[in-house]
């Protein structure tokens, strides 16, 4: 089936099978930075924004995304460098399997709540699993994205 | 120090973040055969039949292995060095399965969907056997679950398959009987610790592929790149130079891919097929089917006199090592070695136990390694102690604990899985942690309980904790340094980047001893060709081991450089002063610059490729140290608990790059806390995992997290480069036994069983 769609603001047309996701369909694209760390949408590595908003292409038919805007890091390159600078001077990477996940919700964050409280912040996040870091040094990175004082 | 202890940020994380490619699945070939396993629905079972030809037949199915097309030669995947202290008890395939989940058969095809259909078209009759579920039922157990002839230890670990125990061990130093006797008071009590998954995000991958030269090239996430390569050479048969294995980026390991997980299967199918594969474990596939941290039942007696002067610590443990016995006879020795050292001043001490088969998931290599489960258990009965005596537990400790310059008769009696290495306790700030970290969480105000009202109590906690920097005498690590025109350097490293940040704080420490810059070091690690060997990323040893041999292979290039420099300027090498950029000497009037120096070496006079190799083992593992304070809010109703704040103070030497340490010692409490609360690999009555996916296993969330305070003791390891110690698994260790003992604190009931939840405290507080 051809589907229609929008990635990282180019057209694109895709020739997929109806049960394939946008999680293969991306990868199958060389779109390397949509990560698989589970089957069963639960744990955000492969997060990307659909019309703007955070969803998880594990768990989105690519039929059913006829016309829509599919963003991923390599959409908004300006934004997730400065997050990633961030990110480094807190000492925030570790293995990195999360991050371009991550960095999808923290700009959607950062576009969808004006002046978050922390609780906010992890709150929205709650969905972007991280083993290696224990959240902290990830904190401090974003609230400097967001323009918050430390 | 211009480099070392300076805040530099991850060398490749901005590149991870943009998306590029990185991790192995990143690099599988586009038309490689998707491999697919066949993993038994049974506990424990004989396949009397196997039938695979419908599927084998299925158009687009390239190959299926079955335990009839397979070498059979017995090994361990448990991905240590050589010989291995776990039992080479493990086919590629077999004709017993001992644990759901385990391997039946492998299919490879064209693409995912035909996969799975080839999957469902093999027939497999088998003869359900009686599985052992329970551990402390497995010894003598009617069920054997290793009946097979042809497996063996490698030296002796106590291995006894008949009576389904995969290794045992007894130390004692002077008699821990006769000296209990003696003591005023004797706390005795049981604990258990239970599996905990590793779940780190990047599923257990692989891929392979022959190169022109008809060699293997295999991409592996995992933490041990040249164990890969010997241990499939081992399995399979194959010469070992006909391997290349390459570890890209790994998405997290915590011990779980220092194993082998998928390269065998992955292996022979390119080499029967010759084509490219790959393999990426599902989320259930990993839960269910590589490892978990080793199960433990944990006795502990300790006696002391009532002035609370420890005299004995006896401690008898039985293991869980699942159904193979990948890491058995260590994790259970290092549940003694990292722990009891701690308190050496008593007369006595024992540590015996076994470590059996069960028919669950194979435990295996697990952050903290046995420390976290023997620290749970010892570091909650010096607090009984302490509650018996009426001595604050801080006190307690400080009177008994090691100090700087004092040694432990176990260190010389217990290493891995053979005798260990006396060594002086050269840096241990464990004094100046335990009084920091007092006074950050308030201990004065706050222990042991406030009653903040609202059926609410907050309450303090505190644990101690040791681990090492690598095993003596079996860790190598080793480095090259290449110069290259323009005067930068490559830096080839076998120690393996699993995200802890060793690429960086390696070239760090390379920058630091050239006396350049980090961007001038261009970091390439575990490559089975192109970089020296490494025994990879295990037992805290990257930072010392690694990083002793980079140092090594550093100031090795300075002495080539000043020589080349020598020629250059005419002059004797002795003069040659290098500040890192140019060259002088008091026996001329020019200089050369490094960067001309490079440029003539390379094309105009005295031509010479410059290379310095470092390599290092360790004579002795200098432990880290920490002091981790706990501070919760209890409700008295629901027993449900949030943890307010963590503490940490840590003595790990010099760190070399002090944020990337302090995110080492955080994420080892945030996992060290899941395991303390509420993470449990959980069983149904005939052993079916049910906690196979991030809904039934939950690890914590950003919303668990409230305050992680993290501080390093001034310390200067002599013997680790620039005064570093390791600091992989050190924070991991404290959170069961802080968090227990601020249970304790606020309710007044100790909790023996991880993990500590709610439910279980409720329980507690009903019967008390």
């Amino acid at each position: 089936m051809i589907v229609k769609l929008t990635l990282n603001h180019q057209e694109k047309r895709f020739d997929v099978d109806a049960s394939e996701t946008l999680l293969e369909t991306l990868r199958n694209h060389d779109v390397m930075s949509v990560k698989k760390g589970c089957d069963a949408s639960s744990c955000g590595t492969c997060t990307v924004l659909v019309d703007g908003k955070p969803m998880l292409s594990c768990s989105l038919l690519t039929v059913r995304l006829q016309n829509k805007h599919i963003i991923t890091v390599d959409g908004i390159h300006d934004e997730v460098e400065k997050i990633s600078t961030y990110f480094g001077l807190e000492g925030a990477d570790q293995c990195g399997f999360c991050n371009p996940g991550m960095a999808l919700s923290i700009y959607a964050l950062k576009q969808m709540l004006s002046n978050p409280s922390s609780e906010d912040i992890k709150t929205f996040l709650v969905g972007n699993l991280c083993r290696c870091s224990g959240y902290q040094a990830q904190f401090k990175a974003i609230k400097r994205y967001l323009g918050d004082p430390l | 120090m211009k480099v070392v202890k300076h805040e530099i940020p991850s060398i490749d994380g901005k590149g991870i973040m943009m998306g590029h490619k990185a991790y192995t699945d990143d690099f599988a070939e586009r038309n490689s055969l998707i491999v697919k396993v066949l993993r038994s629905p049974h506990a424990f079972a004989k396949i009397k039949k196997i039938n695979a030809d419908h599927a084998r037949k299925l158009p687009g199915v390239a190959l299926v292995l079955t335990h009839h097309d397979v070498p059979r030669k017995p090994f361990t995947r448990a991905g240590q060095g050589y010989p291995e202290p776990s039992p080479h008890d493990k086919f590629v395939l077999d004709e017993y399965v001992r644990y759901v989940g385990d391997e039946v058969a492998a299919v490879a095809a064209v693409d995912e969907k035909t996969a799975d259909e080839a999957l469902k078209l093999i027939e497999v009759e088998y003869k359900v056997l009686e599985p052992v579920l329970d551990f402390e039922k497995a010894l003598n157990h009617e069920s054997v679950i290793h009946p097979e002839e042809d497996i063996h230890e490698m030296f002796p670990i106590g291995f006894k398959p008949k009576i389904n125990q995969a290794a045992a061990y007894h130390m004692e130093v002077k008699n821990v009987e006769e000296s209990l006797k003696t003591c005023e008071v004797v706390i005795e009590e049981t604990f258990y610790t239970q599996a905990q998954a590793h779940a780190m995000m990047e599923p257990h991958t692989v891929n392979a592929r022959l190169d022109v030269q008809n060699r293997l090239i295999i991409y592996s996430s995992t933490q041990t790149p040249f164990h890969v390569r010997r241990i499939i050479s081992q399995a399979l048969d194959v010469p070992m130079s006909r391997i290349r294995v390459i570890k890209p980026r790994v998405g997290g390991g915590f011990g779980g891919k220092q194993a082998l997980h998928g390269e065998m299967l992955v292996s022979l199918v390119t080499l029967r097929t010759h084509k490219p594969a790959k393999l990426v474990y599902t989320r259930k596939e990993v839960f269910e089917s590589s490892y978990t941290r080793h199960p433990m039942r944990i006795k502990v007696k300790i006696g002391a006199d009532k002035t609370g002067k420890l005299r004995a610590i006896d401690c008898h443990i039985l293991s869980d090592t699942g159904a193979y016995g990948e890491h058995a006879l260590t994790v259970f020795m290092v549940a003694g070695s990292k722990v009891l050292p701690m308190y050496n001043k008593v007369d006595a001490v024992r540590f015996h136990g076994e470590v059996v088969y069960t028919n669950k998931t194979s435990a295996g290599a697990y952050r903290g390694y046995g420390a976290i489960q023997g620290n749970f258990a010892v570091e909650s009965a010096i607090d009984m102690l302490a509650h018996k005596l009426n001595i604050d537990p801080i006190e307690l400790r400080k009177m008994n604990m090691i100090a700087e310059n004092e040694t432990s008769p176990i260190f010389a009696i217990m290493g891995e899985g053979t005798e260990g290495t006396a060594m002086n306790m050269d840096t241990c700030k464990l004094d100046y942690c335990v009084e920091r970290g007092k006074a950050l969480i308030g201990w004065h105000e706050k222990y042991p309980r406030q009653d903040v009202g609202n059926h609410k109590i907050r309450s303090v906690g505190m644990a101690i904790a040791m681990q090492g920097s690598g095993i003596p005498y079996i860790d190598m690590g080793a480095a090259t340094i290449k110069l290259n025109d323009d005067g930068f350097y490559n830096l080839t490293v076998g120690a393996t980047d699993i995200g802890q940040g060793s690429d960086t704080i390696l070239a760090q420490i390379a920058a630091e001893a050239l006396m350049t810059t980090v961007d001038k070091v261009i970091v390439y690690s575990s490559d089975t060709d192109l970089t020296p060997f490494d025994t990879g990323a295990y037992a805290s040893s990257t930072t010392y081991i690694s990083g002793n041999a980079v140092y090594k292979a550093a100031l090795k290039m300075i002495e080539l450089l000043k020589k080349a420099a020598a020629k250059a300027l005419k002059v004797d090498a002795e003069t040659i002063q290098f500040d890192g950029k140019a060259f002088s000497s008091e026996a001329s009037e020019s200089t050369i610059s490094l960067i001309d120096l490079s440029n003539r070496l390379y094309y105009n006079e005295d031509q010479e490729q410059l290379t310095a190799t470092g390599s290092y083992f360790g004579t002795k593992s200098p432990p880290p140290f920490m002091a981790g304070f706990i501070e919760i809010e209890i409700d008295k109703e629901t027993a449900e608990i949030e943890i307010l704040n963590y503490v940490s103070v840590v003595d790990c030497g010099t760190p070399i790059n002090p944020k990337l340490a302090q995110g080492q010692v955080e994420g080892g409490i945030v996992q060290g806390l899941g395991m303390a609360h509420f993470e449990e690999v959980k069983y149904s009555k005939k052993g079916q995992l049910i906690s196979n996916d991030w809904l039934t296993y939950k690890i914590p969330t950003s919303l668990d997290i409230k305050k992680l305070t993290t501080e390093f003791a001034e310390s200067y390891e002599e013997s680790g480069p620039y005064g570093a110690k390791s600091v992989g698994e050190i924070g991991i260790d404290t959170p069961p036994a802080a968090l227990g003992n601020a249970i304790f604190n606020a309710l007044g009931v100790r909790m023996t069983e991880l993990p500590m939840t709610p439910e279980k405290i409720f329980q507690k507080l009903q019967k008390k």
